[in-house]
């Protein structure tokens, strides 16, 4: 797929994200706006998985360990016919199947476990890859984590298992805005130097910037060529990313805009 | 005297249960946290070397690699002491495993009291009650060796999660090969009429001495292994309470949130009759000699027996 179509992808994911999110009235816009670029750019140059097959032992995996941003995965397994389009304007409603968070019990094809608990998919996507080596099937394994997120320990046990498992079909990505609930990474609980931290757990770190679709894709690229270790994708970011007066607020993180403000955003993003 | 066929701990039971399972199974997986030796799944890992991940000590992790592992479609069993199989990765159990209903089998290895020079630390005592309080959670408490092995075998049957206790001490045998087992069904071995002992796991067998004892005192007990914490055997238990109008609860565990409380949730509801509960009472435990733990903790024989007659005199 060429760059131009992924960008129109990106838009439309964003403004149905915008739209999702005004209509439920909670929810994160920041962290949602941010990992666009990185997920529309995984689902369609690289994952193996079929909406009509969603169970396909040869599937690609993809778990989104930060389970806040999922307005952005609803909104691409909706482009891929996981559900229908209209289903997005339910999120967070009472009887839908588009929970706050991830709920693996509602059915929805693409969605493989439940998350939302911030610290544990990286653990579940080592386990999905420690599985699919044993069956000795070429799947691919994808999981996606907030960089607040890498505050949790139980990432780091995960880190670790990987890089001595030597998981070469475990690609982690890092959406790297640099911002949490309570302010910047860096105030809150410094994660630097990431790049030297995930090399020393043996892992294959790349660092991109996250919006720029060349360098997403080389990146993955990179990431299936590398043997004998995991990859992370350590993907520089801008949480909310296309929407002016949200991008790099951290105020935005969870709180979700007006009518009036999602006009606004909407307008932007044409 | 209570019929028995020697001793041995219900872990060697899990053990060979799980090497069972992996002989039938080729999905069957087994994870361990550096305590492989102890919780004997070294065995299965010996024979089936490439189904064995070892994780280190990593509980959490071990837990969501479980997960993963159980979405690619495989039927893994993650074991090692029930302190840090259920308390460490609660959460992780709560909303990874159990909000996705993955089909993933837990092991919790060196339960209860009877864990000893340990300490506090390593007994776990609480298991019960925040494994059973999950949904889609069974919660299977074997009470010997033999039946923690048909338990082993028949929790792979069970399609979602599942926590299966076990302990480290050697304890007697008394059931058979042929002694019936099937998850969530209560199996009773003694008829009685005066009052019902409801016990679970190695309680089991000192709830059988306590009726014999109490037979002796002309007092009729009837005696009811619910090995099935969840989901519990209501009309067993119920069966129990209008037979004997009095029922003494038996468990190495806190008597908070645990068995008893379970068995109290059925009667409260269904049929009240007066209730005594043995059990760990609201404390820590102790190093020690696992004997003299139970004597201490109040969880022998003559505990049972003492609350069968206290609840007598509420009938």
């Amino acid at each position: 797929m060429e760059i131009h179509e992924l960008e129109q992808i990106s838009l439309r994911i964003r403004k149905n994200i915008i739209e999702m999110l005004c209509q439920a009235g909670s929810g994160h816009p920041g962290g949602s706006l941010s990992s666009v670029d990185l997920l529309v750019s995984l689902y369609y140059t690289q994952m193996n998985f079929d909406p009509k097959n969603p169970k396909d032992p040869k599937r690609d995996y993809f778990v989104l360990s930060k389970g806040h941003g999922c307005p952005t995965l609803y909104s691409i397994l909706a482009e891929y016919g996981c559900m229908h389009e209209k289903e997005l304007c339910t999120l967070r409603q009472y009887g839908s199947k588009l929970q706050g968070h991830p709920g693996m019990d509602k059915g929805i094809p693409g969605i493989e476990v439940s998350t939302g608990s911030l610290g544990f998919g990286l653990s579940v996507a080592v386990g999905m890859a420690i599985g699919s080596k044993m069956a000795k099937r070429p799947n691919r394994v994808y999981a996606l984590m907030g960089d607040g997120e890498l505050q949790e320990g139980s990432i780091w046990e995960a880190v670790m298992s990987a890089g001595h498992f030597k998981l070469d079909n475990l690609c982690g990505m890092v959406d790297w805005n640099q911002l949490q609930i309570d302010g910047k990474v860096e105030d809150v609980m410094g994660i630097d130097p990431l790049v030297d931290k995930f090399r020393s757990f043996r892992w294959e770190p790349i660092e991109i910037d996250g919006h720029d679709f060349k360098q997403i894709i080389d990146a993955f690229k990179k990431a299936k060529a590398t043997k004998g270790k995991p990859t992370v994708i350590l993907a520089h970011t801008t949480k909310g990313k296309g929407v002016s007066y949200m991008e790099n607020v951290c105020d935005w993180h969870g709180k979700t805009p007006s009518q009036e403000q999602a006009d606004k955003a909407l307008n932007e993003l044409k | 005297m209570v019929e028995t066929f020697g001793k041995k701990a219900t872990r060697h039971g899990f053990s060979d249960g799980l090497i069972a399972l992996g002989e039938k199974n080729p999905k069957v997986v087994a994870i361990g946290a550096d305590t492989a030796c102890s919780v004997l799944i070294n065995k299965f890992a010996q024979k089936f070397p490439e189904r064995f991940i070892q994780v280190g000590v990593a509980e959490t992790n071990m837990i969501g690699i479980a997960a993963g592992l159980a979405v690619d479609g495989w039927i893994p069993y993650a074991v090692t002491y029930s302190m840090f199989a259920t308390g460490r990765p609660w959460e992780n159990i709560r909303n990874t495993v159990c909000y996705s209903n993955l089909n993933v089998k837990i092991g919790g290895s060196h339960s209860g009291i009877t864990v000893g020079y340990d300490g506090a630390t390593h007994q776990a005592l609480e298991d019960i009650a925040i494994m059973r309080c999950i949904p889609r959670m069974t919660v299977v408490v074997p009470s010997d060796m033999v039946e923690a092995k048909k338990a082993t075998i028949a929790s792979a049957d069970i399609a979602g999660p599942l926590f299966i206790r076990f302990g480290r001490e050697s304890e007697p045998i008394f059931n058979k090969e042929d002694t019936p087992f099937k998850i969530g069904k209560a199996v009773t071995l003694r008829e009685g009429k005066d009052v019902a002992i409801l016990a679970c796991g190695s309680m089991v067998y000192e709830s059988l001495v306590a009726a014999e004892n109490l037979e002796k005192k002309g007092i009729s007990a009837k005696v009811v292994n619910v090995h099935t914490i969840k989901p519990i055997d209501a009309d067993a238990i119920v069966k129990s309470a209008k037979e004997c109008g009095a029922v003494v609860t038996a468990e190495e565990h806190q008597i908070l949130g645990g068995f008893g409380s379970a068995v109290a949730e059925v009667l409260v509801k269904n049929h009240p009759v007066p209730v005594e509960m043995v059990g760990v009472r609201d404390t820590f435990g102790e190093s020690g000699n696992p004997s003299e733990l139970l004597k201490h903790f109040h969880l022998k024989d003559a505990d049972i027996l003492n609350a069968c007659e206290k609840v007598l005199k509420r009938k």
